[in-house]
C-alpha cells in the first residue's frame, strides 16, 4: 500500500479539523475539531511506524491518545466554566481581551 | 493487498465524509456521532496497518471514554437539541485557510513520499503486537509513561478545580 | 559495616514510618522510637567511622610492606619523608541499578569515604542529641508525635544525601531535607509568621535548587554519568572541557548559595528561626545548611577545575563566601533575638566554609564544618534551654533575659564554651578549624580573603560577647522565675560542650596532629592540594584578632565604655544601623521588587499592552494626528491645508480601525491568522525549496 494514501487521509482530516476550530462557535464543537486534528496526527504516526518498521510511532500514538483524553477533560471543564459565566458556550462572546 | 486497499478506501471515504459532517453539522449530537464514526474509522485504519494494540486502545479510549465525555459536555452546556447555526462570522476565511493548508500539505506529501510503499507483512504484525508495544512502553519509554501518568493526574485535578462551583 | 552503611539512613526512615503508624499510641508518644532508631544509627556510624579509620591506617601501614590491601589500594606514591606514604584508599561502594531508560542507568548506591563517614558521625550524633533534648523541650506540644516523625524523616534524608554515590540520589536527599525543613519551620503554622517563614525558606532555597538541577544535568551531559566518583575522576583528569566545568560549577554554586544561606539568598535562614529551637539546632545549624558545603566538598574537583582555584586569583566561590562572612557578622550585631544572632552567625560561619573551599582549603573547610556543627548546635540548644527555663519562651535578649548566669549555671558554662569555640579562642574547636582556613588562604596567596577572614573573626568574637552579655550578665529583665533546665536538656549540652572543646584536637596542626586530614581527605579522584605548615605568627594573629574583638565588645558592654548612644546622635551611624536593621533591604528587594513585579505584573502588563500600547497606539495615532491637524488648522492657512489634514486624520483613524480588527480578543481570530501564516509560510518554503 502507498504510504501517501494514509498521509493524505491524515492531511484531509487535519485540515477539516482546522476549519472546525476556526469556524465553529460552540466550544464543544471546537473541542471535537481538535480531536479530529489529534486523530489525523495519530494516523500519521502509525503509518510512519509501519513504514520505518519501528514501534516508536505507535508508542507516540498511545501517548497522543492519553494526552487527548486529558485535553478533553480540561477543555470541557473550561467550556463548562464559560457556559456558567456567560450563560452560553459561544466562544464569540469570550472577547474580553479585545483592544 | 487488494483487499486491504479496498477496505482502506471504503473506510477513508466514510471517514472523510463524517469528518466534513462533524464540522458542518447543525446539530450538536449529530456532530458527536459523526466524530465517533471518524474515530472508529481511525481505529480500523490502525488495524489495517497491523497496529492492533493502538487500534484497540483507540477504540476503547476514544469511542468509549472521550465520546461519552463529549455527550456529557453537550448535556451540561444545555445545548438545544434542534438544529442551530453554529458557525461564526469567519467561516469563509477559515475555509480558505484550511483549503490552502490542505493543498500545501498534499503537494508536499506527493513531492516527498510519492513512491513510498508500506509493506504489510508478518514482521510488521510482530511490531504492533501487544507484547512488543508493552515491552517498549515499559522499558524504553518508562519515564515518558510515568510523566504522562502525572500529567493525567494533573489534568484530572485541574478539570475538577476549574469546573467546581464555589 | 562500611558496605552495609545503607542501614544508617534506613533506620530513621523506618522509625519515621513506625512513628506515623503507631507513635500516638506509645507511652512516650513516639519519642522512644525516634531516639532509639537514631541512637542505633549513631552506633552504626561510629562503627563505620572506626572501620574506615582502620582501613586508612591499615593501607598506610601495609603499603610499605608492598602488600596490597584488598582492592582499596590502587597504588601508593612515595610521600615526603617516607613516613606518611600517600596511599590511595578508594571509597567503599555498593549499589544497584534502580531503573534504566534507553542507555542511561540510574543507580542507587552508597559510596563511603572519609568525608561521608565524618558527615555520618556528625549528623547522627547531633540528631541523636537533638532527639533526646526534644523529649523535654517539646513536651506537651500539640503535635509532638508529628514532630518526632519529621525529625526522623529529616535525619534519614540527610543521611541519604550523605551516603549517595550519584548526583540523582544526592538531589533526592537534598530536596527531602528541604521539605522536612519546610514542614518543621512551620511546625507552629497556626501563627502566620511561622507559616510565612516556612514558605520563604522553601521558595528561597528552591531558587538555588534550580541551579543545582541544571548543574547536575550539565555534569551528566559532560561526563556521561551521574556517578560522583566518575565525574570527579573525569574532572581531575581534564576529560571534561573547561567551559562545561565553569558552567556546571557556577550552577552548582547556585545550589550551595540557596541551601547554605550564602549571600544573596541568605535571607531565609534568620526567618527559619520561627521553627522550634531543636529544629534550628539540627537543621539550620549543624546539618541541612551544611549540605551545600558538603556538595561543594563532594564535587570539589568540579569546582576546583571550574573556578581555577589553584590560580590564586579571586574566584566567585571565595568571593561569595567572603561577602557572606562580613554581611552575616554585621547583621548579628543588631539582632535582639538570640536565635537570630546565632542564625546570622551560622550564615557567617558557612561563609567561612564556602570561602575555604574557594581558596583551596578543602580540609580546613570540611574541618570547620565538623567543629562548627558541634558548637553551633550547642549554642542553639543553649539558647533553647534559656528560653525554655529562663525567659518564659521568649528569645528576646533585651526584653526577657539578662543575669541568667546565676540561675542556669550548666547552660551558662556550656554556652560560654560554645561562644569561645565560635569566637576562635585556643584551645576550643573553632580556633583550630578557623585558623586552618586562614592559614591555607594565606599560603595560597589569597591575601584579600585572609584579611576578610580576620575581620570576620574580629566581628564574630565581638557579637558573641554582646550576645553572652545580654543573655547571662547584668540584671534579670524577664518576668518569670528562671531555673536550670531538666536533665534531658542539660546532658546534650554537656556532651556537645565536650565535643566543642575536644573536636579541634583531631587536626591541631600546632601539635602536629593531622589525623583529620589523613582520615577524611579523599585520595582517589581528587586534585592535589597543598597543606599549610603551621605558622605561629598567623595563628597568633588570628587569636589576637579574636581576643581584640572580645576586648572591644567587653569594654563596650561590660565596662560601658565607647560611643554609647551614637546611633541616636550621629545621623551617619543611625543610617548604618537602620540599614543593618533592615537587613540591607534585601527582603524588601525580593518581596516588593522581584516577587511583586512578577506576581500579577504579567497579567497587568498584558492588560496594559492591550489597553495602552495597542489601543493607545491606535487611538493615540488618531488623536495625535487630529491634534496635529488642529495645530495645522490654527497655525497654517486654514482653508488650503484643511482638506489634507482632515484626510490624514481620517486615514490614520482607519488604519487604527484595521489594527483594532486584528486585536479582536477572540481566540479563533488569532487562530485563523496563525493557521493562515503557517499555510503561507509552508507554501513559501515549498515553492522556494523546489
Amino acid at each position: 500500500m502507498a504510504l501517501n494514501q494514509f498521509l493524505i487521509l491524515s492531511a484531509f482530516l487535519f485540515c477539516t479539523g482546522v476549519y472546525g476550530v476556526l469556524a465553529r462557535r460552540n466550544g464543544v464543537l471546537v473541542l471535537m475539531s481538535v480531536e479530529l486534528m489529534l486523530n489525523a496526527v495519530n494516523i500519521n504516526l502509525v503509518a510512519f511506524s509501519a513504514f520505518v518498521r519501528d514501534v516508536g510511532g505507535q508508542i507516540f500514538a498511545l501517548f497522543v491518545i492519553t494526552i487527548a483524553a486529558a485535553e478533553v477533560g480540561v477543555g470541557l471543564a473550561i467550556v463548562l466554566l464559560i457556559y456558567r459565566n456567560l450563560d452560553s458556550p459561544d466562544l464569540d462572546r469570550v472577547d474580553q481581551l479585545k483592544g | 493487498m487488494i483487499a486491504q486497499n479496498i477496505a482502506f478506501w471504503i473506510i477513508a471515504v466514510v471517514m472523510a465524509a463524517a469528518a466534513v459532517r462533524v464540522v458542518t453539522s447543525r446539530n450538536l449530537v449529530h456532530a458527536a456521532l459523526f466524530l465517533i464514526t471518524v474515530l472508529i474509522g481511525a481505529s480500523a485504519q490502525f488495524i489495517i496497518l497491523l497496529a492492533e494494540f493502538v487500534g484497540v486502545t483507540q477504540f476503547f479510549l476514544y469511542v468509549g471514554a472521550v465520546a461519552v465525555l463529549f455527550l456529557f459536555g453537550i448535556i451540561v452546556t444545555r445545548a438545544p437539541m434542534q438544529p442551530a447555526d453554529y458557525d461564526n462570522d469567519q467561516r469563509w476565511p477559515a475555509l480558505a485557510v484550511s483549503l490552502l493548508l490542505l493543498g500545501v500539505l498534499v503537494a508536499l506529501l506527493i513531492d516527498a513520499f510519492g513512491h513510498q510503499e508500506i509493506e504489510l507483512s508478518d514482521d510488521l504484525l510482530a511490531i504492533g503486537r501487544s507484547d512488543a508495544v508493552g515491552n517498549s512502553l515499559f522499558r524504553t519509554f518508562v519515564v515518558p509513561f510515568e510523566v504522562v501518568s502525572m500529567l493525567l493526574l494533573a489534568a484530572l485535578i485541574g478539570a475538577v478545580a476549574i469546573a467546581r462551583r464555589d | 559495616m562500611l558496605r552495609n552503611a545503607w542501614l544508617i539512613p534506613l533506620l530513621p526512615a523506618l522509625s519515621f514510618v513506625a512513628i506515623l503508624l503507631v507513635g500516638k499510641r506509645l507511652p512516650r508518644r513516639g519519642a522512644e522510637l525516634g531516639v532509639g532508631a537514631v541512637g542505633a544509627s549513631f552506633v552504626l556510624a561510629c562503627v563505620a567511622a572506626w572501620q574506615w579509620i582502620d582501613r586508612v591506617e591499615g593501607a598506610t601501614g601495609k603499603s610499605e610492606g608492598l602488600r596490597a590491601f584488598g582492592k582499596g589500594v590502587l597504588g601508593g606514591e612515595g610521600g615526603e619523608g617516607g613516613e606518611h606514604a600517600e596511599v590511595a584508599v578508594a571509597p567503599v561502594t555498593r549499589g544497584f541499578t534502580w531503573w534504566q531508560n534507553g542507555n542511561v542507568e540510574f543507580n542507587v548506591g552508597i559510596a563511603i569515604d572519609g568525608l561521608t563517614v565524618m558527615m555520618l558521625f556528625v549528623v547522627t550524633l547531633v540528631s541523636f542529641l537533638v532527639h533526646v533534648y526534644s523529649t523535654s523541650y517539646m513536651e506537651g506540644d500539640r503535635r509532638f508525635t508529628h514532630f518526632y516523625a519529621l525529625l526522623s524523616l529529616f535525619t534519614a534524608s540527610m543521611l541519604l544525601l550523605v551516603v549517595a554515590d550519584n548526583t540523582i540520589q544526592l538531589l533526592v536527599g537534598w530536596e527531602l531535607v528541604g521539605l522536612c525543613s519546610f514542614v518543621l519551620i512551620g511546625h507552629w503554622w497556626e501563627e502566620k509568621p511561622n507559616a510565612d517563614a516556612a514558605v520563604k525558606a522553601f521558595l528561597t532555597t528552591r531558587v538555588g535548587d534550580v541551579g543545582l538541577m541544571i548543574g547536575i544535568i550539565v555534569l551528566f551531559f559532560a561526563a556521561g554519568t551521574f556517578d560522583i566518583q566518575a565525574i570527579n575522576a573525569q574532572a581531575v583528569e581534564g576529560e571534561i572541557g573547561h567551559t562545561l566545568l565553569v558552567v556546571a560549577s557556577a550552577c552548582l554554586l547556585g545550589g550551595i548559595i540557596g541551601k547554605s544561606g550564602q549571600f544573596p539568598l541568605h535571607t531565609w535562614l534568620p526567618d527559619a528561626m520561627a521553627g522550634p529551637t531543636p529544629v534550628s539546632a539540627l537543621i539550620h545549624a549543624a546539618t541541612m545548611v551544611v549540605a551545600g558545603v558538603y556538595l561543594g566538598a563532594r564535587l570539589y574537583p568540579v569546582f576546583f577545575e571550574g573556578f581555577s582555584i589553584d590560580g590564586g586569583t579571586i574566584n566567585v566561590m571565595a568571593l561569595i563566601g567572603g561577602t557572606t562572612i562580613i554581611i552575616g557578622a554585621a547583621l548579628a550585631f543588631v539582632q535582639n533575638d538570640i536565635k537570630k544572632v546565632l542564625a546570622y552567625s551560622t550564615i557567617s560561619q558557612l561563609g567561612y566554609m564556602v570561602m575555604g573551599l574557594g581558596v583551596g582549603a578543602w580540609v580546613a573547610a570540611v574541618f570547620h564544618l565538623f567543629t562548627h556543627a558541634f558548637f553551633k548546635a550547642l549554642l542553639f540548644l543553649g539558647a533553647g534551654s534559656v528560653s525554655h527555663s529562663g525567659s518564659h519562651h521568649s528569645f528576646d535578649m533585651k526584653a526577657d533575659m539578662g543575669g541568667l548566669r546565676k540561675f542556669m549555671p550548666v547552660t551558662f558554662w556550656t554556652f560560654m564554651i560554645g561562644s569561645l569555640a565560635l569566637a576562635g579562642i585556643i584551645p576550643f574547636a573553632g580556633f583550630w578549624s578557623k585558623d586552618e582556613i586562614l592559614a591555607t588562604a594565606g599560603q595560597n596567596e589569597f591575601t584579600f580573603f585572609l584579611v576578610v577572614g580576620l575581620v570576620g573573626a574580629f566581628m564574630t568574637a565581638a557579637y558573641m560577647t554582646r550576645c553572652v552579655y545580654l543573655t547571662f550578665f547584668g540584671e534579670y529583665r524577664g518576668h518569670g522565675e528562671p531555673h536550670e533546665s531538666p536533665r534531658a536538656i542539660t546532658v546534650p549540652l554537656i556532651v556537645l560542650a565536650g565535643f566543642s572543646v575536644l573536636a579541634g584536637l583531631v587536626n591541631a596542626s600546632a601539635l602536629e596532629i593531622e589525623k583529620f586530614k589523613e582520615w577524611v581527605e579523599p585520595t582517589v579522584a581528587f586534585p592535589a592540594l597543598e597543606h599549610p605548615e603551621f605558622e605561629l605568627a598567623g595563628a597568633a594573629l588570628a587569636l589576637a584578632v579574636a581576643l581584640l574583638g572580645i576586648l572591644v565588645s567587653y569594654a563596650y558592654w561590660f565596662r560601658n565604655l565607647g560611643p554609647h548612644g551614637i546611633t541616636a546622635r550621629n545621623p551617619l551611624a543611625r543610617a548604618g544601623y537602620t540599614f543593618l536593621e533592615n537587613k540591607y533591604y534585601l527582603d524588601a528587594l525580593y518581596e516588593n521588587v522581584i516577587v511583586g513585579s512578577i506576581k500579577g505584573a504579567i497579567a497587568r502588563a498584558s492588560y496594559w499592552t492591550n489597553q495602552r500600547v495597542i489601543d493607545g497606539a491606535v487611538n493615540g495615532v488618531a488623536t495625535g494626528a487630529a491634534q496635529v491637524g488642529r495645530f495645522a488648522y490654527d497655525v497654517l492657512d486654514q482653508k488650503a491645508v484643511d482638506g489634507a489634514v482632515n484626510g490624514l486624520a481620517v486615514s490614520t483613524g482607519q488604519t487604527g480601525g484595521l489594527l483594532r480588527y486584528v486585536q479582536s480578543g477572540r481566540v479563533q481570530r488569532y487562530a485563523l491568522m496563525l493557521f493562515a501564516s503557517v499555510a503561507l509560510l509552508s507554501l513559501a518554503l515549498f515553492v522556494f525549496s523546489n
